[in-house]
């Protein structure tokens, strides 16, 4: 065992959690509107809305990520007319192609979470506010909005825990996140035991975080109180 | 549509055969897990404190440290740890360890983790009387496992299963990193000397797509095997 190594990596691993920190914060806020938009679209009755909504939770489900960061960190370059207009300012960046690849799969994600949450609102519920008066738009902001997203918190909390273990392939697009980091470290001094002790502390001190997190969370929005 | 010519010309026959070797990492990793899940699914049910903390320790550490690091950790340290082993025989020479067999350690630990908490999910929503009506018809414990507690076991557990294939089947592509040469890695490749990335990592994405569609037919069909009779 290194522990000098152990405490000099320390501080430089620390450093790379802001990175993987701001992936996270920024890809699941972003993620989260689409991933709300996806799961209306999908209780559309409009056959074609659906069917598009579920190809593109499908699409993102049923490819590995690596793939996705790939076809938009090294593919889109390809195409010589993106090239020629603004949005290339965004796509040339390694940083904003981990954000739209990482965004597009935790939205793919939280679509069908947040789907199965309003499928299974009791219907009564639904009931008892039109039976109050009450217009369907704001049974559907008021009511169901907030039911669903307590219903799936549980699960938004794994997909928290799996995003964070995510952001971690933006180190293959050259980003020096908490893994890039610790890779490059690695590489250098040879000593993968070390290095993954301090990293992989970090990483679950994070999952414990966010752990508790959303089980207060769970336990504030509970519906037996 | 001559880019995947098989053959010299194109690369059709290279994507074959890491598709197929793709599903062979899949599938040697998937075991490895079963292996895994066999030896730390008794542990976190046991009685004991100590025995229970070691099986918590894998799946909390495995399940919370991203799957890439893992990765790094067998590609780099694998090939030391082996060395080490084999210097306390008095062997000293450099061993190199293959890529399929770190890349599968690698995956198949990880989706040991997953497959643990399956296996401990589904036997703990046995209902309790189906051991104690065992234990009471004299049947051996043995017996008692494979006959009856199993078969019901896997009826709770396939679906399940079917989700830890699929994130198994995903984590491959992570393990081109290390140089197998599987979907992924063959797609980098391609990619790289036809200077046409796009094309070669959406075929990527096709291929996984129907990976994942056919593991999903076939899983399907277990599930409707080991529910017969509910």
């Amino acid at each position: 065992m290194d522990f000098d190594l152990m405490f000099t990596s320390f501080p430089k691993l620390i450093g790379a959690t802001v990175v993987t920190l701001k992936l996270l914060s920024v890809s699941l806020f972003f993620g989260l509107i689409i991933g709300l938009l996806f799961a209306i679209l999908r209780l559309n009755k409009n056959i074609f809305i659906n069917k598009f909504a579920y190809g593109y939770s499908y699409l993102f489900r049923g490819t590995p990520l690596l793939v996705q960061i790939f076809i938009i960190y090294f593919g889109l370059g390809q195409i010589e007319y993106l090239r020629s207009t603004s949005l290339w300012i965004i796509l040339k960046e390694p940083y904003w192609c981990a954000i739209i690849a990482f965004t597009l799969n935790t939205g793919a994600y939280t679509s069908e979470i947040l789907r199965s949450a309003f499928q299974t609102i009791k219907p009564g519920i639904i009931e008892a506010g039109k039976s109050l008066g009450i217009s369907n738009k704001i049974i559907f902001y008021k009511i169901q909005i907030p039911i669903a997203i307590r219903q799936s918190l549980p699960a938004y909390g794994n997909e928290i825990i799996l995003m964070m273990k995510g952001t971690s392939l933006a180190s293959t697009v050259t980003l020096m996140d908490l893994t890039g980091v610790a890779k490059y470290i690695i590489s250098t001094t040879f000593k993968p035991i070390e290095v993954f002790i301090v990293a992989g502390g970090i990483y679950l001190f994070m999952t414990f975080i966010i752990h508790n997190v959303i089980k207060f969370l769970e336990k504030k929005y509970s519906f037996s109180q | 549509m001559e880019l995947l010519a098989f053959g010299k010309t194109g690369w059709g026959d290279e994507l074959f055969y890491a598709t197929l070797m793709t599903i062979a990492v899949s599938i040697t990793a998937m075991l490895i897990g079963f292996f895994f899940a066999i030896i730390f699914t008794p542990l976190k049910l046991s009685k004991y404190k100590s025995l229970n903390l070691i099986g918590n320790f894998y799946t909390t550490v495995i399940r919370g440290v991203p799957e890439l690091l893992v990765i790094y950790l067998f590609f780099f340290g694998g090939s030391g740890a082996i060395m080490y082993v084999a210097s306390i025989f008095g062997y000293f020479e450099y061993i190199e360890i293959n890529a399929f067999i770190t890349g599968s350690m690698a995956i198949g630990i990880i989706s040991g983790a997953y497959s643990t908490e399956v296996f401990r999910g589904a036997l703990q929503s046995i209902d309790k009387g189906q051991f104690e009506a065992s234990k009471v018809l004299g049947i051996s414990k043995f017996t008692q496992f494979y006959k009856i507690i199993l078969p019901q076991m896997l009826r709770l557990a396939i679906p399940n299963l079917s989700n830890v294939w699929q994130i198994t089947l995903k984590d491959t592509s992570l393990i081109s990193v290390t140089g197998l040469v599987e979907i992924m890695r063959q797609s980098y490749i391609a990619a790289g000397s036809t200077r046409d990335p796009l094309f070669f990592y959406s075929f990527a994405a096709v291929l996984y797509l129907m990976l994942t569609y056919l593991s999903m037919k076939i899983i399907n069909r277990l599930e409707i095997k080991y529910s017969r009779g509910y």
